[in-house]
Formats: C-alpha cells, sequence, structure tokens
C-alpha cells in the first residue's frame, strides 16, 4: 500500500513528497477542514429536522481531495455521493451547496433532488446519483469522448467498495480496458457499505487486484493520506493521459460515521473498529505533517477554524431564509419542451391548488 | 426516387446525419466492420472510420451508460440495442440516469441521443425476440420513444430524433426491414416528433395502430371496406411519446368509434393509455367502448406466434362488436 506520511505526520522512507508548493498543500488542508466541518454541522441539522438528509465524507476527505487535486480543471470528476470534497475543490460554493441542501428557491437545481445530489457540469463535475455504481460508465463515456474528438482531458470517478460488486462497475472497467479510455476508477475502500463490510462484498481481499481482470493495473494506497492519494492520482492521470488506457486506484479508508443520517453505525460494527481509525485520521495526519515542516501552527489552525464557523452558519441562514422554488418547476426540464400532457397535468395541479385556497409558492 | 426498404433507409438516415453532423457516433455489438445483425449500419464504418462506428464489449449497461458520459461531453450518441428483448440489463441506465439527467440537473446537463433497438414478433423468434417493450419506456418520464411504420417515416424520424435535443427510443418493426418499401428521398428531410399520420381517411371507426401493425390495419380496413362496407380511419400513431393527442381525438370524435391495435400484451399496454384519454377527452362522442386488438398476457410463444399477434380477423371482430354493441 502506497503510503507518504504515516499516521503521526512523518515522511515514510523512500517517499516523495508530491511536488506541490507548500500554499497548495495548505489549500488541501484547508478543503479537507471545511469537508469535515460541513459534514458535522449538517448532521446536526439534519437532527435538528432542519433539513431532510444529509451524506458525509468524515474520514475519507483525504481520498476525494486528494485525488481531485492531482487533476486539470476540464478533466471530469464523476461523482457517487461521498466526494463533496471534490466538488468545493473544483469551486462549488458553500452557499450553493446550502440552497440545495435546503431545496430553496434559489437552488439551481430548482428543488428537484434530496439533499447531496447536485451537478456541476459548468466545474466538470458529473451528476450525484443515489444507486451504487450507476455513475461508472458514464465515466468510460466521458473518457470516450475525449479521446474519440482528440482531446487531452481524462475522467476520474469515485465508488465505494459495495459498487464493485455491481455490474455497472465491471461493464464500465470491461469498456475502459477494451475501448482504452483514459479513466481513472478510484475506488473508496472505506470498508463498508452501510451495514455490510467489505469481506461480504468480495472474497478478494484486494479490490486492486481486479483491474487485472480487466487488462489495466490496480494501485492500492492509503487512502488517509492526501499526499499518497495526489501521487497515485497523478501518476494515473499521467498514464491515462499519454493514451496508456485506464487505472484502477484502491483508496483503503474507512467511513468513520453512519453511512448517511438515516443508519446508525453503533448497531453494526465495534467500537474499537472506528477508534482504530480514529487514530489515522486524515486530518490530523496532515495538519502533524504541515507543523511540522513549520507551514501551520495553532494560532493559524484556530483562526481557520473560526472562519469555517462563520462562513456554514452564514450560508445556511441565508439559505433558510428562502421559500421553496415556483410549483411549475414541477413540470419544467422533463423534456426540452414541455409536451401537451404536462402542460395538462400543471394546470390540473394549479386548478386544485386553487380551488382548496391553497397559494401555490412564489 | 430510389425505392428502400426499411433498413436501408435507417441506415440512410444515420448516413446522411453523420455526414452533416460531426458528433453523431454509432456503437453497439456487431455494428462496426459487420454493419449490424439486420446490417443497419452497414458501410459506415468505412466511410466514417472506427473512431466515429466502432464495436464494444458485449454489454448493454456499458453500451448505455457509456452513451450517457459521451453525451454529456458533447458528442451525439447513436447506440444500438440489438434487439429490444436485450435493453432490460440497461434499464436503470434508461430510465434513472438517461431520461432523469435533464431533469436532476435542471436542466444543467442534457443527454440527447438516439438508442435504436429492433422490436417486435413475427420472424419466429421466440421469448427473446419478438417482444415489444414500448410501455415501459413510454411510462418513463425524461425519454422520447419512436416508432415508424415504413421506409419514408422511418429516415424522416430517425433523422428528426437524432436533431432532437432530448433521448429518444427508436424503435424499429424489425419484421417490416425488409418487406416494407418505398420511395425514400436522398438528401435528409425531417418529420416532426409527436405527429401522427392519418394514413387513411373514414367515417364508421378510427383504427389507431403503430410499427408493424400499420399494414396489418390497413389490409383490416381494405377488408372491412370491401367485405362489409365499412368506412375505417387508419391512424400511424409514429410518436408513442409525445403522441399526437389532436390527431387521435379529433378523429374520435368523428367516427365515435375506437380500436387500438398493438403486438405488446394488453394490460397496461399503449393501448390502455389510448383508451383512457379518449374517454377522458371524447366520452360524449363515443357509441361504443374503445376496443384493444393486442398480444396477450402471456411470454412470447414461438410455435403460436401467429395467433399471438393481431390479425386482420381480429381487428374486424373488434370492429364488429363495437357496431354491435
Amino acid at each position: 500500500m502506497l503510503q507518504v506520511l504515516s499516521a503521526e505526520g512523518i515522511v515514510q522512507n523512500g517517499q516523495s513528497i508530491p511536488s506541490l508548493a507548500p500554499k497548495k498543500i495548505l489549500e488541501l488542508y484547508r478543503l479537507m477542514l471545511l469537508n469535515r466541518r460541513i459534514d458535522e454541522r449538517m448532521i446536526k441539522l439534519q437532527r435538528q429536522g432542519r433539513i431532510a438528509f444529509y451524506v458525509g465524507s468524515i474520514g475519507e476527505e483525504a481520498a476525494t481531495i486528494g485525488s481531485a487535486a492531482a487533476l486539470e480543471k476540464t478533466d471530469w470528476i464523476v461523482p457517487a455521493y461521498r466526494e463533496l470534497g471534490a466538488a468545493l475543490l473544483r469551486g462549488y460554493t458553500l452557499q450553493e451547496l446550502c440552497n440545495q441542501l435546503f431545496g430553496n428557491s434559489q437552488d439551481t437545481f430548482k428543488g428537484r433532488q434530496m439533499p447531496s445530489h447536485y451537478s456541476l457540469p459548468h466545474l466538470h463535475y458529473a451528476s450525484v446519483s443515489s444507486p451504487v455504481g450507476t455513475q461508472i460508465p458514464h465515466a468510460t463515456g466521458l473518457a470516450l469522448g475525449a479521446k474519440l474528438t482528440g482531446k487531452k482531458d481524462i475522467a476520474l470517478v469515485y465508488f465505494g467498495d459495495g459498487a464493485t460488486s455491481t455490474g455497472d462497475f465491471h461493464a464500465a472497467a470491461n469498456f475502459a480496458g477494451s475501448l482504452m479510455a483514459p479513466v481513472i476508477f478510484l475506488c473508496r475502500n472505506n470498508q463498508w457499505a452501510i451495514s455490510v463490510p467489505v469481506d461480504r462484498q468480495t472474497a478478494n481481499p484486494s479490490l486492486a487486484s481486479k483491474a487485472v481482470a480487466y487488462g489495466f493495473e490496480g494501485v492500492c494506497v492509503d487512502g488517509n493520506d492526501a499526499l499518497a492519494v495526489y501521487n497515485a492520482t497523478r501518476d494515473a492521470a499521467e498514464h491515462a493521459r499519454q493514451g496508456h488506457g485506464p487505472v484502477f486506484i484502491e483508496a483503503y479508508t474507512y467511513r468513520l460515521t453512519g453511512h448517511s443520517t438515516s443508519d446508525d453505525p453503533r448497531s453494526y460494527r465495534d467500537d474499537e473498529e472506528v477508534r482504530l481509525w480514529e487514530g489515522r485520521d486524515p486530518l490530523k495526519r496532515l495538519r502533524l505533517y504541515l507543523v511540522s515542516e513549520g507551514h501551520w501552527n495553532e494560532k493559524k489552525d484556530r483562526a481557520l477554524e473560526a472562519e469555517i464557523k462563520d462562513a456554514i452558519l452564514s450560508a445556511i441562514r441565508k439559505a433558510e431564509a428562502h421559500g421553496p422554488p415556483p410549483i411549475d418547476t414541477i413540470f419544467t426540464d422533463v423534456f426540452d419542451k414541455r409536451p401537451w400532457n404536462l402542460k395538462e397535468q400543471q394546470a390540473e395541479l394549479e386548478r386544485s391548488l386553487g380551488a382548496l385556497a391553497i397559494e401555490p409558492t412564489a | 426516387m430510389p425505392e428502400l426498404n426499411l433498413i436501408q433507409a435507417i441506415n440512410s438516415a444515420i448516413r446522411e446525419e453523420m455526414r452533416r453532423d460531426s458528433k453523431v457516433v454509432v456503437f453497439g455489438q456487431d455494428v462496426g466492420h459487420f454493419g449490424g445483425v439486420f446490417r443497419a449500419t452497414q458501410g459506415l464504418q468505412e466511410e466514417f472510420g472506427e473512431e466515429r462506428v466502432f464495436d464494444t464489449p458485449l454489454s448493454e449497461i456499458g453500451i448505455i451508460g457509456t452513451a450517457i458520459g459521451m453525451a454529456i461531453y458533447g458528442l451525439k450518441p447513436v447506440p444500438e440495442i440489438q434487439f429490444a428483448d436485450f435493453i432490460y440489463p440497461a434499464f436503470d441506465q434508461v430510465v434513472n440516469e438517461l431520461s432523469k439527467m435533464r431533469y436532476r440537473s435542471a436542466g444543467c446537463i442534457t443527454c440527447p441521443m438516439v438508442i435504436r433497438t429492433p422490436f417486435g414478433g413475427g420472424i419466429r423468434g421466440g421469448h427473446y425476440h419478438s417482444q415489444s417493450p414500448e410501455a415501459y419506456f413510454a411510462h418513463t418520464a425524461g425519454i422520447k420513444v419512436v416508432i415508424p411504420s415504413n421506409p419514408y417515416d422511418a429516415k424522416g424520424l430517425l433523422t428528426a430524433s437524432l436533431r432532437d435535443d432530448n433521448p429518444v427510443l427508436f424503435m424499429e418493426p424489425k419484421r417490416l426491414y425488409r418487406a416494407s418499401r418505398g420511395e425514400v428521398p436522398d438528401k435528409s428531410y425531417t418529420i416532426d416528433l409527436g405527429t401522427a399520420h392519418t394514413i387513411r381517411e373514414g367515417t364508421d371507426i378510427t383504427l389507431i395502430s403503430y410499427g408493424a401493425m400499420v399494414p396489418l390495419a390497413l389490409r383490416a380496413a381494405k377488408q372491412a371496406e370491401n367485405e362489409y362496407g365499412l368506412s375505417m380511419e387508419v391512424i400511424d400513431l409514429r410518436t408513442l411519446i409525445p403522441y399526437d393527442v389532436k390527431t387521435v381525438i379529433d378523429s374520435v370524435r368523428k367516427t365515435g368509434r375506437a380500436i387500438v391495435v398493438h403486438e405488446a400484451p394488453k394490460t397496461c399496454g399503449f393501448g390502455a393509455e389510448l383508451a383512457a384519454t379518449i374517454s377522458e377527452k371524447a366520452l360524449v362522442h363515443l357509441e361504443a367502448p374503445v376496443y384493444r386488438v393486442t398480444g396477450f398476457d402471456t411470454p412470447f410463444p414461438y410455435s403460436h406466434e401467429k395467433h399471438y399477434l393481431p390479425t386482420t380477423g381480429r381487428i374486424i371482430q373488434a370492429a364488429q362488436d363495437s357496431l354491435s354493441f
């Protein structure tokens, strides 16, 4: 397993730090902390009944942010649903996120989707979907699109260990290998698919080894080590961009909280296991490294924490102040134009709302 | 004007559009060098190269899932599913992903593409090569369903589908591939999606159909006229989603009677939708219930295929039931 930093943030013998300016590594740390604090706050918000649902990535920030950082801005990121960090890195703003979580009138996606399901094609970040694995062949297609049009873009797709059991994963990996698509399959092996452990997904202890069956290389990297994930992704991206085909990266990590706000992980796994992985926290590791290098200190950390807290609370306040989107958004964007049946059905709804004296919103 | 069969008309539509639009790419199983098991893509790889016309590994999930990614990237994919009976592995990709991309992204991402697939019986193909699964997709918000019944319409509808900004499932009645011939212009032309074609005017009964059942309905109408002096109007729906409600309702208001003919099973088939809509919009004009002449609610049988599929006899029987109601 590739590792640059130990759990204590010490550079391992013979390992190279990515050729990133300290400022860039600090930016990775800032994004990871932002990601963590957003997740923690939104879980609280769901518990308070202010948003309906949330799916976070606590413990997996290095796997997403470390990998996304190694791509070019025009490379496509194809998310599962646990990669907010990569979206933040690409420029998704806190306010846009909060508007989506509340499904309010300012939500770019018109309140159509449950929380944490956004689509950011302007940032070359595809659409979050709930079904597991369905996004993987889309990445192969995006990569093929680049290849067929002679562009140098590549695609990176995120998925979990559970997704390696799906037909979609198999089809996507097989297509990518056969058609030499420049795609990186980044599997966040967080070891749990809701309550089912990875050893029930497959009898193969190495997910990375699955790549062999499709005729390309698979590597395993410490997914809690942002610098190791960065290095592995940078190498894979270069490989794909040079026309050598796909790469599978298994980022070995751990989901420190529940699958989403809908489950209590204490009912299916041991506290001891969780404590072990808390000791391998990706944030702590990068912070210790930055402190040891003299780039960071407690004072700076306190200031950053305060800044992040203010930004999150302010974005939530603003988002919560807006009502839901207009009611006609139910009927638009099904097709480019509304066909007759949707016009009729919209009229039917408006008539019934009028008859019941319920005001259509906005 | 050259006379082409239906498969040649499809080939011609794709070829002309590929010449016009460099974003159009064709792929699937056996569509490359071989030109498709029904020859729909014959000669395309030769003309446009392996970058734009290629074989894929054998997986419907992969074909449609990959097509979605290519469409997001800005290409216009034309994936082929070799038989409609084989589309089910890709059902999730079509229903949950492709058809919902525009809605879930609030229009930020669209996935215009044309999935071509041969469907229907009459070729002694049994359960796995004869099905008509159009109702599953007609029930799915976000994808158009288009079905031609002759070569001229096939080219015009396919060209319109290729230029449409929405996903289109283009279902080809395979038993007409060579059986149906007609004049087809060399150049591109379009037939607006969502417009039905009244191919025979009549005053007594409206027959509504699509695909391979259209020539059958026409034969039944002619037979009914010759043998019973009945005047049947025949509507070729051509597009199921969105369908041409005005043409259907105007006709039923005029004739007061309607029969829907399709090969797919009866229960929850597209005929049920038409019957319900006709009752909502033209009940007071109806002299009899809307009748459905369809395949049965059974799997598609092999030896008794001809009894499973609608016949002119069953259509005329339905007409008599309607008139004697």
